[in-house]
């Protein structure tokens, strides 16, 4: 019997956690001599209170969205996918060559072209350590966490060898064609009269990353390769003599993890650099394990914890243009977000638990 | 009405503090963050330097992704700043955008040239500098092995490897310039134990000077180059403090003077392209008392003759980066 009733699960938790990490992070401010107060009305400005600076927080919330629902599949599966952050970079690597390729004439045509190539990358990388995990037993946190260094190295070898700008010093790739130029919102909403900035990097991809949300659900919850998913996950015993092959399990749910990761390209490549830059995706790859796990890996949860941590990423930023607040610090409010919502779940949850039962027993008396 | 006229008030003096830190100039440091003991570091130097002469007051950031770059440079010229410098070749792509939006701010990029009527591109003769260090590696070994390591592989860490090993053979022709990189990443910058492996893998091969411009990852080569008892050259700021005696002179860039430059022009900054080289004190070989006893006379007057040929223009260092080839390796 649950203790609790969902929503106190879904929202009430999480919720308690956040505010937990907000009062010391406010703490903190405090300590090296800022208001608080000052430093979240500059978040909450900064994130949310121009088109400008929504635009950055949507742009960060698309990546998380991509990431937290690729390392959700895995988790689906009771496969830790800490690789992301390779998967993401070599998704990069076959976006940046799908736009690079040919001079192409509209961006309808070439962001279909873009997302396959970004998937394909991703999830080719996504498949070796995931063949290692189903055939040999190699732990698949180990493995993947070892690809993200062999993808950076990798990336940055074909970066200067074959991708760069000859006479360029900075590791990046040519700027791809104005036919590969994704619209941004500003674009987007014109039509419809509503104005919105045009430096702002949020893209068409966010829309894309929320129709990945939409595929998630249907294909855990309303597919028999979905159900075949979360069976092997809750039960890998109880799942194989259910017929379920686990090798095969294993390595698709990998691949549909790198796939999504890979896809994250499309927004930080071609939406916004339009180039490729060496570390593109800026950690999103990691952030994405605390998204997913913010978001008890449901498309729901996982939406809003990424909107979450695209306002922590750009009020943060905001913090240490306007409030000298240093970025060290803005990483600790970062970090104890992820401790509370993340490691320190049942530091909430027990008594939470406690409380409801003691409630249902006050009401059964 | 009291009430009304204290919030007119209070809306002036906004407006006149806002207005007052209009001329304030910006700073945006690369990602290596403010202090890297290294290139940003200077530059950070160079702004603290102006603000403590002029009692000045200047805002900085410093980026932790790379969609920043544009976003903290408009977001500094919408806000009046000016001029708004950035440390870094990285924000030239950002720059070429931003720069044409914002006429009437001035902005200045070190390291990088960026085409625009509002726009000062300072670079250094690294090159230059380097030579000069490598005659000082010639006279200071005693073989004809000297050695190079550099941090991520990049053409403006082998301009710097390339105007060494000219240096080094413009006095020993014969001499062999063993060069390593340390990483094809931005890791490379900070990673002091490859790079004490590497000086050790390079004294085995012979080497007795070793030059490292490898940012953090120079401090673990200057490290063991002391352990091993060989003498290292360090870079961008003067280093000759951290481990005295040792440590045969450094090559340093003044990337503060850059900064310091534009702060002091302010809004009136000067644009367009500007070399920092010997001539005018942008790069040279540091002298104190830490190396005073491992310079030489010998080397010290030759050193000079160098300084004063590549002035002159009588000596021609070849700039890796013209060419992405080096004639002396």
């Amino acid at each position: 019997m649950q203790a609790m009733p969902k929503w106190a699960d879904a929202i009430l938790i999480p919720f308690i956690s956040l505010l937990l990490a907000f009062i010391l992070s406010g703490l903190m401010i405090m300590a090296i001599g800022k208001d608080p107060v000052v430093a979240v009305q500059t978040m909450v400005q900064g994130a949310f209170g121009s088109t400008n600076g929504l635009g950055y927080t949507l742009y960060y919330t698309t990546n998380f969205i991509f990431t937290g629902l690729a390392i959700a599949v895995a988790y689906q599966a009771r496969l830790f996918n800490i690789g992301g952050e390779g998967q993401v970079m070599l998704g990069g690597v076959g976006v940046a060559l799908v736009c690079l390729a040919i001079d192409w004439p509209h961006w309808a045509i070439a962001l279909p072209a873009a997302m396959i190539g970004g998937a394909v990358f991703g999830a080719a990388w996504a498949f070796i350590p995931a063949y290692l995990q189903a055939k040999r037993g190699s732990h698949i946190v180990i493995t993947t966490m070892m690809f993200n260094f062999i993808a950076s190295a990798f990336v940055g070898y074909l970066l200067i060898n074959f991708l760069k700008v000859p006479g360029s010093m900075s590791t990046e790739s040519a700027g791809f064609p104005d036919g590969a130029h994704l619209p941004n919102f500003h674009d987007m909403l014109a039509p419809f009269g509503i104005e919105f900035s045009a430096n702002s990097p949020a893209n068409i991809a966010f829309l894309i990353a929320l129709l990945a949300a939409v595929g998630f659900w249907v294909l855990i919850w309303k597919t028999r390769l979905g159900f075949e998913i979360r069976s092997f996950g809750a039960s890998e015993t109880a799942a194989k003599y259910a017929g379920i092959n686990p090798v095969r399990i294993t390595i698709i749910a990998m691949l549909i993890s790198g796939a999504l990761c890979g896809l994250m390209a499309i927004n930080n490549v071609m939406g916004e650099a339009e180039r490729l830059i060496d570390n593109a995706p800026e950690g999103a790859g990691f952030i994405g394990i605390a998204v997913a796990l913010m978001g008890r890996n449901h498309p729901i949860g996982i939406v809003l914890a990424a909107l979450l941590f695209g306002f922590l990423v750009q009020g943060g930023a905001e913090l240490n243009l306007w409030e000298s607040i240093p970025r060290e610090l803005v990483m600790v409010i970062q970090g104890l977000v992820i401790l509370f919502t993340g490691a320190l779940d049942n530091m909430v949850r027990r008594p939470l638990e406690k409380l409801f039962l003691a409630l249902r027993k006050a009401k059964e008396a | 009405m009291t009430l009304m006229k204290s919030f007119l008030g209070a809306a002036a003096t906004l407006a006149l503090t806002s207005g007052a830190a209009l001329a304030d100039p910006a700073l945006i440091f690369d990602l290596g963050g403010k202090f890297d003991k290294s290139f940003n570091e200077s530059a950070y130097n160079g702004a603290e330097r102006w603000a403590a002469e002029t009692g000045g007051t200047y805002r900085d950031v410093e980026l932790t992704s790379d969609a920043q770059r544009e976003q903290a440079l408009r977001r500094f010229a919408e806000s009046g700043y000016n001029p708004v410098v950035m440390a870094g070749f990285n924000f030239a792509t950002a720059l070429e955008t931003v720069a044409a939006d914002f006429p009437d701010t001035k902005f200045a990029i070190i390291d990088m040239v960026v085409d625009a009527p509002n726009v000062k591109s300072v670079v250094f003769s690294e090159h230059e500098g380097s030579y000069l260090v490598g005659v000082a590696a010639a006279y200071a070994a005693e073989g004809d092995t000297v050695s190079f390591i550099g941090g991520m592989d990049m053409p403006l860490i082998s301009k710097f490897a390339c105007g060494y090993a000219q240096g080094f053979k413009s006095v020993k022709p014969d001499g062999t310039v063993i060069v390593n990189m340390t990483g094809t990443t931005p890791a490379a910058w900070n990673d002091p134990i490859k790079g004490g492996e590497l000086t050790r893998a390079q004294k085995a091969a012979g080497s007795e000077v070793v030059f490292a411009a490898a940012g953090g990852t120079g401090l673990g080569v200057l490290q063991t180059a002391k352990d091993e008892g060989i003498l290292a050259i360090g870079v961008d700021s003067n280093q000759n403090y951290l481990q005295p005696g040792t440590v045969l002179t450094s090559m340093v860039k003044r990337v503060d003077n850059a900064v310091y430059d534009a702060f002091m022009q302010g809004d009136a900054l000067e644009t367009g392209f500007s070399v920092m080289g010997l001539s005018n004190g942008g790069v040279g070989v540091a002298m104190d008392d830490n190396n005073a006893s491992l310079m030489t006379d010998e080397m010290t007057a030759a050193l000079a003759d160098a300084e004063a040929k590549i002035i002159s223009g009588e000596i021609v260092v070849h700039d890796y980066m013209s060419d992405e080839t080096c004639p002396s390796y």
